[in-house]
């Protein structure tokens, strides 16, 4: 376990510091005037662009530069955006509300679409699982860009249920349709995995022998099979739970949700190229913490895993 | 020998039946899509406590769903049972609730696999796969299962058992997997153990381990034991007796030494004769011509005439009958009284 723990580490590393040289040569190749682009419409003297390019170190070599950037992003100083506010702050402001939806569409896609599949995958080719089937693949279908403006308007216009809108500080009741919408675009996927999973598993070796050492059918399919069952469903889980946490420029733009997705949003809009590398390099960091998270639980999950 | 019959199961209401396990006239089907295979066809056979009987015959033969069938973990559907007896102790299993049938499983009837790696769940630690039996139905707590899981594997000849208690089954070499699932089906100390193909998986020199553990465990439990197997080799030193299966039939049903000495069916003959020998070095191996009947569309007559070399037009005609040649011997040949004397060419 504990050189798995190590070797598992050392590749977070390597990642991490691949996607941070990739990024950072994607902003350094973009071009532009870095200085111009500071200074906005006023003119520069030459005076001043000398002291700004040693201020900001531009006239150091691209590696120096990278290494820098990698220094400060690893002491949590993720820079200022053009209009001179801290990214960290804004970040620290969009996170909570990101965590709080992420949350929430969590819930949805455990409670719908992991309970569903499990009962899919028991019941094979009963109503229930054609039902279903046909659902899936509809809300597999539709695009957030189109699912999430026809919730905002069937339950918030049309029935009133939820409010339209995110206030700037929402409320987790701001945040249930929102995260509902998030959640059943991973619903459908959960749900077949979940029920690919314990069809598969039901017809295991091991299911037989559980039976023909008498345990009663509700062991065996709660204990033996869901045991085995969840293994890729956990793995999915953490990845999605991970890419939800990165923020979902969508429905987060629609609904107006001061989160991480919206910051995003805004940053490409207003071509704000310091807050975009800021929230791209968070994202991911916090994608590799949550793929880390989800190898280690497989680990602990799989013991075949731990030992090889 | 002749059987032992003893009285250990009290004549039930259904049955009358002295042994202690009865399959009497049991007819299995599997409905597909493409049509109905009659893969059990009117199987007899019994055992009693102490006695080893060896089920033989290629896949496909049969012989793992019957014991399949005893055990009640057949998949139905597609599997159907239109008719038959399965008696335990005189009691007809099929007659039986579920949940009676499942107290039956396990503790009464416990069955082991052929592939121990496939049959044992692979996140859960071998000690607690043995006790599960014990604390869910013996109502032991997780130390007395514990302490009766080690004695269980020691029993089972698993070296340092107290150290292995808390591994899981892909740590074990296939030999000691098979100890596991050894152990694990006697936790409730059956009455009869089936073993299905239980050395298939493993090296010659293990087979041979675990068929001397499996003889010593039915002797020393007085259990009775059924071993499934195709292969003739293993059965020899094991069995007390010997139930041929071909296409869903017993062909040929009696005492282990005189199966070896005078086979009564020309499909048990041809086994005999597919098996290696020291002696025969340097001359082709004798096989079986043809493969095994499509139990979709069986042949007419006897399901083996078109491989069978003494094969003659009523073969192809008339199923034949399982006929008594005494001592407990039968064989389903219409030649069988010509076989034994040897005239049958």
């Amino acid at each position: 376990m504990f050189r798995y723990l190590v070797r598992r580490f050392l590749q977070m590393i390597m990642v991490f510091i691949a996607t941070t040289l990739i990024v950072y040569s994607l902003m350094y190749l973009t071009g532009g005037d870095p200085i111009q682009a500071l200074a906005g419409e006023k003119p520069v003297t030459d005076l001043q662009r000398a002291q700004l390019t040693v201020k900001y170190g531009l006239d150091q070599p691209f590696l120096v530069r990278y290494w820098n950037y990698l220094t400060d992003l690893l002491h949590l100083d993720f820079g200022t955006t053009l209009t001179g506010r801290p990214i960290k702050d804004i970040l620290l402001d969009a996170w909570p509300v990101t965590m709080q939806l992420a949350l929430i569409a969590i819930l949805v896609t455990i409670i719908f679409g992991v309970t569903a599949g499990v009962i899919a995958g028991i019941r094979r080719g009963s109503i229930f699982d054609n039902a279903t089937l046909v659902l899936t693949l509809i809300v597999i279908g539709i695009p957030s860009v189109v699912l999430a403006p026809l919730a905002q308007y069937l339950f918030t216009i049309q029935w009133k249920l939820f409010p339209t809108t995110a206030s700037g500080d929402p409320t987790w009741y701001e945040l249930v349709l929102p995260g509902i919408v998030l959640g059943s675009l991973s619903v459908a996927t959960a749900m077949r995995l979940t029920r690919a999973s314990v069809s598969e598993n039901l017809r295991a070796d091991f299911v037989r022998t559980a039976r023909s050492k008498g345990m009663p059918g509700r062991r065996v399919i709660g204990i033996h099979v869901l045991r085995n069952s969840l293994i890729p469903i956990v793995t999915f889980l953490g990845v999605e739970l991970g890419s939800l946490m990165a923020g979902a420029i969508v429905t987060e733009s629609v609904f107006n949700v001061p989160g991480v997705g919206f910051q995003l949003a805004r940053g490409l809009k207003t071509e704000d190229t310091p807050l975009v590398i800021g929230i791209v390099s968070v994202l991911v960091i916090v994608f590799l913490v949550a793929n880390l998270i989800v190898d280690l639980l497989y680990a602990v999950l799989d013991p075949r895993i731990r030992y090889e | 020998m002749t059987d032992i019959h003893v009285t250990s199961g009290k004549a039930g209401p259904t049955g009358g039946s002295r042994h202690l396990l009865e399959v009497k006239d049991l007819y299995v089907e599997f409905h597909t899509r493409d049509g109905v295979a009659r893969v059990i066809n009117g199987v007899s056979y019994h055992l009693d406590p102490g006695e080893t009987l060896a089920v033989l015959g290629e896949s496909g033969s049969g012989k793992s769903v019957t014991a399949q069938a005893i055990m009640g973990i057949l998949d139905m559907p597609p599997a159907k049972i239109p008719s038959g007896q399965i008696l335990y102790k005189g009691e007809n299993l099929l007659a039986m609730s579920e949940e009676k049938r499942r107290q039956v499983r396990g503790k009464e009837i416990s069955m082991i696999f052929q592939d121990a790696l496939s049959a044992l769940n692979p996140v859960f630690p071998v000690g607690w796969q043995i006790s599960e039996t014990l604390r869910t139905r013996a109502g032991m707590s997780r130390k007395e299962g514990l302490k009766r899981v080690v004695e269980l594997m020691d029993l089972v000849k698993i070296p340092a058992a107290k150290a292995r208690v808390r591994d899981y089954p892909h740590q074990f070499s296939g030999g000691m997997r098979q100890r596991v699932m050894i152990a694990m089906s006697l936790a409730m100390e059956p009455k009869v153990l089936i073993a299905d193909e239980p050395t298939t998986a493993l090296d010659v020199t293990v087979q041979a381990q675990i068929m001397d553990l499996l003889g010593d465990l039915r002797r020393d439990m007085n259990m009775g034991l059924i071993l499934i197997t195709h292969d003739l080799g293993v059965v020899a030193d094991v069995a007390d007796r010997i139930a041929v299966m071909y296409a869903g039939r017993i062909v040929e049903h009696a005492d282990v030494r005189n199966v070896y000495k005078h086979p009564a069916h020309p499909y048990t003959e041809g086994l005999l004769d597919s098996i290696p020998r020291l002696d025969s070095k340097g001359t082709e191996l004798a096989t079986i011509k043809g493969l095994p009947p499509n139990l979709m569309r069986p042949p007419t007559g006897c399901a083996f005439h078109p491989r069978c070399k003494y094969a003659k037009a009523v073969c192809t005609t008339e199923t034949p009958r399982s006929l008594d040649l005494g001592h407990g011997r039968t064989s389903a040949c219409h030649f069988a009284k010509e076989m034994l004397d040897g005239t049958l060419r």
